[in-house]
């Protein structure tokens, strides 16, 4: 084996933060940044302060997807979620070095990393079941064949929880996927380099670009446009201050924009119904032929 | 020699309904904890017959004080006696009022046609049935609700406010009061200010029930007392059907509550016929779709989208299929297109006629006659309009259809979904494989296929988008009154 050169002291080659929208790593538009800082003041990186005009981009993004991602088969979007949990697995060291960078214990790191890939293999299952769990084939009193289905709402927007780096953001974004929805994750404002990292697992895990968008930012700022966009269906914010909800629900009501409030817990919520709150039930009716009915039961 | 040559008639001869049967009184007053109490504002407004102009009764209008009564009345019966009986009792109080809706079905048939303008024909074997229906459906689940939600742990919610309109006035409050009662809670429901009358004989008929006082509370009047209702705030949660635009504004004014609320709002359904269809058929699901109910239909199916060889053969047949509608008195067994609820409806609907001729669309209306008193719109169909015309944008809520031609499904896919809307849609094709492209790619609550407006208990009903959220009706209409964990 050839002999490689190194010298002791090799500069470390420092990562640049960026956003993922539509599958591409762009800067942000606005060239805004914030600085994020450890708890002794070493600067982690410079982080993109997007701007409405990102979050439109990231939209266009969104929609220009859901049609695919929407139409791909349930074990397909399966066999995608779970091959996310199968990326981030091997990102173990990674993830726990940026936690511990943002001044997560070991512990608490190594904890929230095994979380992370439960809960996106929980999820993977979910994709090719919930739409049996939650359909209905409905007994009409007419000559009708008729039943109910759960199909995506759309497109829709998150704000990630500001209490976790990489579970939270999962938990905004990963429900509404496995029910075919792509959406926009504004990511934790404190806490955002674990999204990001966690963008470039998705664009190695088969997800189609555009399906997840990864903003980074300021809720504040973005608040307004998250909710009143009107070609978004839906909007997720986890752990809202609660004179935000007034605005988010004033905003939300000019395209009767579904909007739903999670407060984290302990530990995430595993349940079908996170699912099932980015979902539209369709109904389909059509005749059965009542000819000449054979009365007989055989 | 001269013959004289004697005209033969086929018109029908007239079939009235008598009305002797059913009893309108004089005044009526608000339902509230089991009695009917005069309202705090001492006001009454007259409800009107649309088909003579002339006046039925005169209907309390409740003010704030009156909202707040029956919101205690609402709250008290919740914590008293709703939420203390069985799951089993309360069924049983429910198909009470299944079994006494059918008992006096005819009476309420009468009574909607006279205040709604609906025919007979339609109160009598759609509204009616359907409201007992919806009660008899529901009775059956207040004992049944952890089945229907499993790891859920399915609980009431509370007090319920409930504000329905006028197309459908008492089967509105069938799906209203059916499946809040049957989950547990109790209600204030507002009716429409022009259509209250069924909905007070229904409170006669809870009372009849033996339901406990306060469990059901109906209040009249106009969108102020809706308001009211809307921003009580020991409402738990609101139901409310009706346009898009209040349903907006409620939406904003219960923006950071924890008032928990569902919408059913209005549509600009897509009816898409392809060349395939069976044709005599289609056409029949044309005008079922939109003249039902004289088009006063949230799901009508007020946009026709025909592929493009056979949209002569459809709108010749379809002319001659409207101009056999008759026009007329709602009372008359063989009326199919009854009055318009109201004066301000028929302005709203002659504003939509004008703006579709000013925009140089061909307007066809039938030809058939209607009376000189009263309020009547003929059968309209719109021809050749443009995508983004007003007629084929907004909701117009009358007999009046605005039709388009295509050439491929993904443009009739993309037109049929370009709008905010999305409560139904209709589609007519004899392929299996096509019917199952299109309703999968449609985006709407409902869809038809090979047929169109159709209603049942167990069908959840409800839209996408700005049609509003949540369900009414089936398994999933339940969860809306309910709470659930996980």
């Amino acid at each position: 084996m050839a002999k490689i050169k190194t010298t002791s002291e090799s500069i470390e080659v420092m990562k640049t933060y960026k956003l993922f929208i539509g599958g591409a790593f762009p800067r942000t538009e606005s060239g805004r940044f914030y600085p994020l800082r450890n708890s002794s003041d070493k600067l982690i990186a410079n982080v993109c302060l997007s701007s409405r005009k990102d979050f439109r981009n990231a939209v266009v993004a969104a929609r220009k997807a859901q049609g695919g991602w929407g139409a791909k088969s349930a074990y397909n979007r399966s066999q995608i979620i779970y091959r996310i949990a199968e990326m981030l697995q091997q990102k173990k060291e990674l993830f726990v070095k940026e936690m511990k960078e943002l001044g997560y214990t070991d512990k608490r790191a190594q904890q929230e990393f095994s979380a992370s890939v439960d809960y996106l293999v929980h999820y993977a299952g979910w994709c090719d079941k919930y739409v049996q769990v939650f359909s209905s084939v409905n007994p009409v009193a007419s000559s009708h064949f008729n039943f109910s289905v759960p199909e995506p709402t759309g497109v829709v927007a998150a704000f990630a929880s500001n209490k976790s780096a990489l579970l939270g953001f999962l938990e905004a974004f990963i429900p509404a996927i496995c029910g075919g929805n792509t959406t926009i994750v504004l990511a934790s404002e404190e806490l955002p380099t674990c999204a990001i990292t966690m963008a470039e697992v998705l664009a190695t895990s088969d997800v189609p670009g555009g399906t997840v968008n990864v903003l980074t930012g300021n809720r504040t700022e973005l608040l307004d446009h998250f909710a009143s966009h009107m070609d978004v269906n839906a909007f997720v914010i986890w752990d809202a201050e609660s004179a935000d909800s007034i605005a988010i629900g004033q905003y939300a009501s000019e395209n009767v924009k579904r909007i739903k409030f999670y407060k984290s817990e302990a530990s995430a919520v595993e349940s079908p119904q996170r699912i099932m709150d980015l979902q539209e039930i369709k109904t389909t009716w059509h005749p059965v032929e009542s000819i000449s009915g054979a009365g007989s039961g055989y | 020699m001269a013959k004289t040559k004697k005209e033969i008639s086929w018109d029908l001869s007239p079939a009235p309904e008598s009305t002797g049967h059913a009893t309108i009184d004089k005044r009526y007053d608000l339902f509230i904890d089991g009695k009917f109490v005069p309202p705090s504002t001492k006001k009454y407004f007259k409800t009107i017959n649309p088909a003579t102009e002339e006046s039925l009764s005169e209907i309390a209008l409740a003010g704030e004080k009156d909202v707040d009564k029956a919101v205690k009345a609402a709250r008290k019966a919740y914590d008293t006696t709703w939420s203390k009986i069985s799951a089993a009792e309360r069924g049983k109080y429910i198909y009470r009022i299944a079994r006494l809706i059918q008992e006096r079905a005819r009476e309420f048939a009468v009574i909607e046609s006279l205040d709604g303008g609906k025919p007979i024909r339609e109160s009598r074997d759609v509204d009616v049935p359907l409201a007992a229906a919806h009660f008899f459906y529901h009775a059956g689940w207040a004992d049944k609700l952890d089945y229907a939600f499993a790891n859920s742990s399915p609980t009431s919610i509370g007090v319920v406010g409930q504000i329905i309109p006028w197309n459908f006035p008492l089967l509105m409050a069938a799906w209203k009061l059916a499946p809040a009662l049957a989950c547990g809670n109790t209600v204030v429901l507002k009716p429409a200010e022009t259509t209250s009358l069924t909905a007070l004989k229904l409170a006669e008929l809870i009372r009849d029930a033996g339901l406990p006082d306060g469990v059901v509370n109906i209040i009249t009047g106009a969108g102020e007392t809706g308001k009211a209702l809307v921003n009580h705030d020991d409402v738990d949660k609101i139901a409310f059907t009706g346009s898009t635009e209040v349903g907006k504004m409620i939406r904003r004014s219960l923006a950071g509550t924890s008032t928990r609320l569902t919408l059913e709002l209005g549509g600009k359904a897509a009816n898409i016929v392809f060349e395939d269809a069976a044709i005599d058929q289609a056409v029949e699901g044309i005008v079922n779709g939109i003249y039902f109910n004289q088009g006063h239909v949230c799901c009508a199916g007020s946009r026709l989208f025909v592929e493009e060889n056979v949209a002569n053969e459809v709108i010749r047949k379809l002319k001659h299929r409207m101009n056999q509608l008759i026009v007329g008195d709602p009372m008359d067994k063989n009326t199919d297109v009854g009055a318009i609820n109201s004066k301000g409806q028929l302005h709203t609907i002659e504003k939509y006629l004008k703006a579709g001729e000013k925009d140089g669309f061909e307007m066809y209306q039938s030809q058939v006659a209607v009376p000189k008193k009263g309020y009547w719109c003929r059968p309209t169909l719109f021809t050749n309009v443009s995508q983004s015309s007003v007629i084929s944008k907004e909701e117009i809520f009358g007999p009046v259809l605005a039709m388009q031609t295509f050439r491929t499904i993904d443009e009739v896919i993309d037109k049929a979904n370009n709008t905010p809307y999305g409560l139904s849609a209709g589609v007519w094709t004899d392929k299996g494989s096509k019917i199952f492209n299109l309703t999968s790619r449609l985006k709407a609550g409902i869809v038809w296929a090979n047929t169109f407006n159709k209603f049942d208990p167990t069908s959840p009903f409800g839209g996408y988008k700005e049609s509003g959220f949540g369900r009414e009706g089936g398994i999933h209409g339940l969860s809306a009154y309910l709470n659930l964990q996980g």
